[in-house]
């Protein structure tokens, strides 16, 4: 742009404190956080291959070494942030996935309740064949 | 009607003066069914005529007169004193630099909309071109949704990753381009796909959604970017898993 | 401006969104009981060395233990952009390393099996 008399841009800086702006910016940021449980989970998932792949005494220690308040609290964190994560995924895929059926489209709630029954379903079966149900 | 004294405090900025950006408080008072923009006008016919801003509709239709109202981007013609009942704190639009007052430098919004090239590509060669267009209403209303941007730039004012990362061609843009993708009379787009399929194109959203929340016309961009993602990322596997079906 | 390369680390992240969302609770709670002493019966060694000696649960533990752990990094590296850290580059190298040597690990173990 040609210098014109007079214009000075003012930029705003910008800081981590958009997270706090609205509670919009949190609840996205809890969902990012899922991750971190989720992946610490599946680590400890591999560690729990390496100890059944070593033999059946590795593995009782392994199931032992869980049994402490700090795995308990962690697992309780985790499964809490593991929901919020499969919420807020479920709740988006309508977003993602639009379906057109002659004009109309589907509506959102069709396409995210389709999935919370696939999961209560799926995660019924696991349940099941763990032995838990 | 009633009226109501209100205090508002608007974000004050003169270029030609050497002071930074200052808050200044003016007490108002307006009718009780006035929104943001009947306040500043009364200000600015009453009280300040120095204060700048942009507005033009009244009626959420034009996109002019978006604003951060109490940390909030909002269309000014649309913010209902009502729904403030305490201080009203005015900002010029978040993510852009302020030109003076309530009024940002747009360029670089303006500029991100064209190169998404939002205008019809026919299909095929001019030549083959056999009167009007058809389109049945289930062609128009996969991509209608997408038409109603009024371009009022407060899916960038709530978008973080474009405060974050300036490059990102943002909410508006992408939706544009995907307007025209899913136009069934369209066939640009591959040529769109430079630049939404870039790095910052659609790859630098990361579905916080804000940009749908705070659409006054609810065309929910962060939708159309997820679908974009979605097909570029079935294009790039196609592209280079199965090459023999790129033309 | 030029396609990006991008889907080659969201293709996966999306993948494994869609899969930890899925399963991922129903797993956790089961470690959990365990944790509380009611470890479930599939837990029991003979029966989970069983089903981990089929050569398809091992794929399929293997695609999940991937899945799983990259889409958590992928989404960590976005978080650590998004509260400010700027070496994008260098976080991503780190996550990605991680989720694809948990995958690694995860490989080695089912072979043993």
């Amino acid at each position: 742009m040609a210098e014109q008399v007079g214009r000075r841009p003012h930029v705003r800086p910008i800081t981590s404190e958009w997270i706090f702006r609205h509670p919009r910016y949190l609840k996205y940021m809890v969902r990012e956080f899922s991750c971190l449980f989720i992946g610490a989970w599946t680590l400890m998932l591999v560690c729990a291959l390496g100890r059944l792949s070593e033999g059946p005494e590795a593995w009782a220690r392994f199931l032992e070494g869980l049994k402490s308040p700090l795995i308990v609290a962690f697992h309780v964190v985790a499964l809490a942030f593991a929901v919020y994560h499969s919420y807020t995924w479920f709740q988006l895929t309508p977003k993602a996935l639009p379906l057109q059926v002659g004009e109309k489209f589907l509506p959102d709630g069709v396409i995210s309740g389709a999935h919370f029954a696939a999961w209560a379903v799926l995660s019924a079966a696991i349940l099941y064949f763990s032995g838990v149900l | 009607m009633s009226e109501r004294q209100v205090e508002i405090e608007v974000l004050r900025y003169n270029p030609e003066t050497g002071q930074e950006p200052h808050f200044q408080r003016y007490s108002v008072k307006c009718r009780e069914e006035w929104v943001v923009l009947d306040a500043l006008n009364h200000i600015k016919e009453t009280i300040d005529p120095t204060l700048s801003y942009r507005w033009s509709c009244h009626m959420a239709v034009c996109g002019s007169c978006g604003m951060m109202v109490n940390g909030e981007p909002k269309l000014a013609c649309k913010s209902f004193l009502r729904d403030y009942p305490g201080l009203i704190r005015v900002e010029p639009l978040r993510h852009f630099p302020v030109e003076r007052d309530l009024v940002t430098v747009i360029d670089d919004f303006v500029a991100k909309l064209a190169r998404v090239k939002p205008y019809l590509i026919p299909k095929g060669a001019p030549e083959a071109a056999t009167g009007e267009y058809q389109q049945t209403p289930a062609q128009l209303k996969r991509y209608k949704q997408f038409t109603l941007c009024i371009n009022c730039m407060l899916c960038y004012a709530a978008c973080p990753e474009y405060g974050l990362i300036p490059k990102y061609i943002g909410p508006a843009a992408i939706t544009l381009g995907h307007r025209w993708n899913e136009d069934s009379r369209d066939g640009g787009r591959a040529q769109r796909q430079e630049e939404l399929a870039a790095t910052e194109g659609v790859w630098e959203c990361s579905f916080v959604g804000a940009c749908s929340d705070v659409c006054p016309e609810h065309v929910d961009p962060a939708a159309a970017i997820q679908q974009v993602k979605i097909k570029s990322t079935i294009d790039w596997y196609t592209e280079h898993l199965m090459p023999w079906l790129n033309k | 401006m030029a396609r990006s390369n991008k889907p080659i680390v969201w293709g996966p992240f999306a993948a494994g969104g869609t899969l930890t969302a899925f399963v991922t609770p129903a797993l956790i709670l089961i470690t959990l009981l365990a944790a509380l002493g009611h470890a479930p019966d599939l837990l029991a060694y003979e029966r989970l060395h069983a089903l981990a000696g089929h050569w398809l649960v091992k794929v399929v533990l293997a695609g999940v233990v991937f899945l799983s752990l990259w889409s958590a990094a992928h989404r960590l590296r976005i978080t650590c952009y998004d509260l400010g850290v700027r070496a994008d580059t260098l976080v991503a190298t780190v996550v990605y390393a991680v989720a694809l040597a948990g995958t690694g690990g995860a490989v080695l173990y089912l072979a043993r099996i």
